[in-house]
C-alpha cells in the first residue's frame, strides 16, 4: 500500500515542484518541459575547495538551434564580458573569437537557421593530440583548455580544430578580468566558463539566452536536464563523422 | 646575490677594454690557456696585468658599494597593508613563493582544483598598492619592487590581471 511518505507519484510531483524551484521549468509531461523564458537553470552544484575535477562528469551544452534568435548577440556579449575580451585590432581578423554565430541557410527552400559556434569540447580532442607541449589539454570532468603556461603559440591546435574554435592573442592586453587570465602570444578558446562551473555557476553564453536555447549540464548523469533532453529529442554533433564525441550538441539543424 | 652583483661588476669592466693592435678577445684567451704568455709582446703582457689588478681590486672591494645603501640601485619598498595575515611567514615567501604559485597553478588548471591557499589573485588582493590598487606600475608596488630590484623579469603580468578587484568591461560589437 502506497503511504504518503513512499507514494511514487508523490515523489514525483514533488521532484517536478523542486525542478520549478531550483531550475526553472515546469514538467508538463514527461520529457516535455516548459522552460521559464529568460531564467538561467542553476543545474551544478559548487565543488569543494581542495577537490579536484571529477571524471564522473562530463560537461556538456545542448543548443536548440530553432530558439536562437535571428541577429541576437546576447551570447556573445556575455561571452566577452565574462571572459575579458576586449581588444579591438586593426586587422578585425585577428581579435580573439570565443563564440561567434554562424548562419545556415538551405540552399533548396531558403530556410536560415543561426546558432552559436564554440569550442565543441570533444571528448577525442585534435587540438590535445597535435599539441607540441602538452598545453592544449582535457580536463577531468571533460572541459578542453589551453595551459598558457606551457602555450607557445604555435597555432597547431588552430589548424588542427575542424570549427575554428581557437584564437591566437596577437597583442599585448591589460584588461584581463582576474579569473580569466589570458595573454599575448598563447592560443585560446572558449573555457566553458570553466571558473563560473567550479562555482556551481553555469556559463555566461547560457546564463545570458534571452530564449533558453542553450542547457548546461552533465551528460554523464542520467538525471540532468541536458542528458534527458538528449534522450528523448534527436540533437546532432558538428561533423560527427570525425567521430571526436563532442560535449556540445545541437537541436534542430 | 652576492655573486650575481660581483659578476654584474666584473661584465662591466670588461666590456669597454681595448684590445691591443692584432689580438682580438678570443685570440688573447688562447695565448693565456696555451701558456704562451711568454711568447707575447711585452705591451700585451702589461695590459693583462691591469686587467689581473682591476679583478683582484673588485673581488676585494665590498659589494654594498655597488648596491643598497647610497648605491644605484634603489631598495626595494614594500608596504603592506594587512601584516601577518600571510599564508606563510615572510622569509618563507621570499625564497618560495614562486614554486608556491608554481604548483598551484598546476593543481587549479589541470586538476580544477580550487580554493588553494597560494592563489596569485589572493595576494593581489592583500598584496596590490593602496594608491594605485596594483601590484606593478612603480618602485612602491609589491611586485615591481623586488622584482625590479634582483633583476627578475615577471612573466605573471602577461596574462594576469595586476590589479585587485578589477572588473573587466568586454567588447560591445
Amino acid at each position: 500500500m502506497n503511504t504518503p511518505d513512499n507514494n511514487p507519484r508523490r515523489k514525483f510531483i514533488a521532484a517536478a515542484g523542486a525542478g520549478v524551484a531550483g531550475l526553472g521549468f515546469t514538467v508538463i509531461a514527461p520529457g516535455l518541459h516548459l522552460m521559464a523564458v529568460g531564467e538561467a537553470s542553476a543545474a551544478t552544484e559548487a565543488r569543494k575547495a581542495g577537490t579536484a575535477a571529477s571524471p564522473a562528469v562530463r560537461w556538456g551544452l545542448l543548443i536548440d538551434a530553432n530558439k536562437c534568435a535571428p541577429g541576437c548577440t546576447k551570447c556573445i556579449d556575455a561571452c566577452h564580458t565574462e571572459n575579458g575580451v576586449s581588444e579591438k585590432l586593426p586587422d578585425a581578423r585577428q581579435n580573439a573569437q570565443w563564440i561567434r554565430k554562424i548562419e545556415l541557410v538551405d540552399r533548396r527552400d531558403g530556410r536560415k537557421t543561426e546558432l552559436p559556434m564554440m569550442c565543441q569540447h570533444c571528448a577525442e580532442p585534435p587540438c590535445v593530440d597535435v599539441c607540441p607541449t602538452g598545453a592544449s589539454m582535457k580536463r577531468a570532468d571533460g572541459i578542453v583548455l589551453v595551459d598558457r603556461h606551457t602555450c607557445i603559440g604555435c597555432r597547431y591546435c588552430m589548424m588542427a580544430c575542424p570549427y575554428k574554435a581557437r584564437s591566437f592573442v596577437h597583442a599585448p592586453l591589460t584588461e584581463q578580468n582576474p579569473e580569466v587570465p589570458r595573454g599575448q602570444g598563447c592560443v585560446e578558446s572558449c573555457t566553458l566558463c570553466v571558473h563560473r562551473v567550479d562555482k556551481g555557476q553555469t556559463p555566461a553564453c547560457v546564463e545570458s539566452c534571452p530564449t533558453g536555447a542553450m542547457t548546461f549540464g552533465d551528460l554523464n548523469d542520467p538525471a540532468s536536464d541536458i542528458a534527458k533532453r538528449i534522450a528523448s529529442v534527436p540533437t546532432t554533433q558538428v561533423r560527427s563523422d570525425l567521430r571526436l564525441n563532442q560535449g556540445v550538441r545541437y537541436q534542430g539543424i | 646575490m652576492k655573486l650575481l652583483r660581483d659578476q654584474s661588476a666584473a661584465l662591466r669592466t670588461r666590456s669597454p677594454v681595448a684590445y691591443p693592435a692584432g689580438m682580438s678577445r678570443g685570440s688573447l684567451r688562447r695565448a693565456l690557456h696555451l701558456g704562451l704568455l711568454a711568447t707575447l709582446p711585452e705591451r700585451v703582457i702589461g695590459f693583462v696585468k691591469i686587467v689581473l689588478i682591476l679583478f683582484a681590486g673588485i673581488a676585494v672591494s665590498p659589494a654594498p658599494t655597488l648596491a643598497g645603501e647610497g648605491g644605484r640601485t634603489a631598495k626595494p619598498v614594500i608596504t603592506i597593508a594587512n601584516p601577518g595575515k600571510c599564508v606563510a611567514p615572510a622569509e618563507e615567501m621570499r625564497r618560495n613563493h614562486m614554486e608556491m604559485l608554481k604548483h598551484q597553478r598546476d593543481r587549479t588548471l589541470r586538476a580544477g582544483i580550487r580554493g588553494e591557499p597560494a592563489s596569485l589573485n589572493a595576494c593581489i588582493e592583500c598584496h596590490a598598492s593602496q594608491k594605485t590598487g596594483s601590484v606593478l606600475g612603480g618602485k612602491e608596488n609589491f611586485c615591481e619592487s623586488c622584482h625590479s630590484y634582483v633583476a627578475v623579469k615577471l612573466d605573471c603580468w602577461d596574462c594576469h590581471q595586476p590589479k585587485a578587484k578589477f572588473k573587466a568591461a568586454g567588447l560591445k560589437p
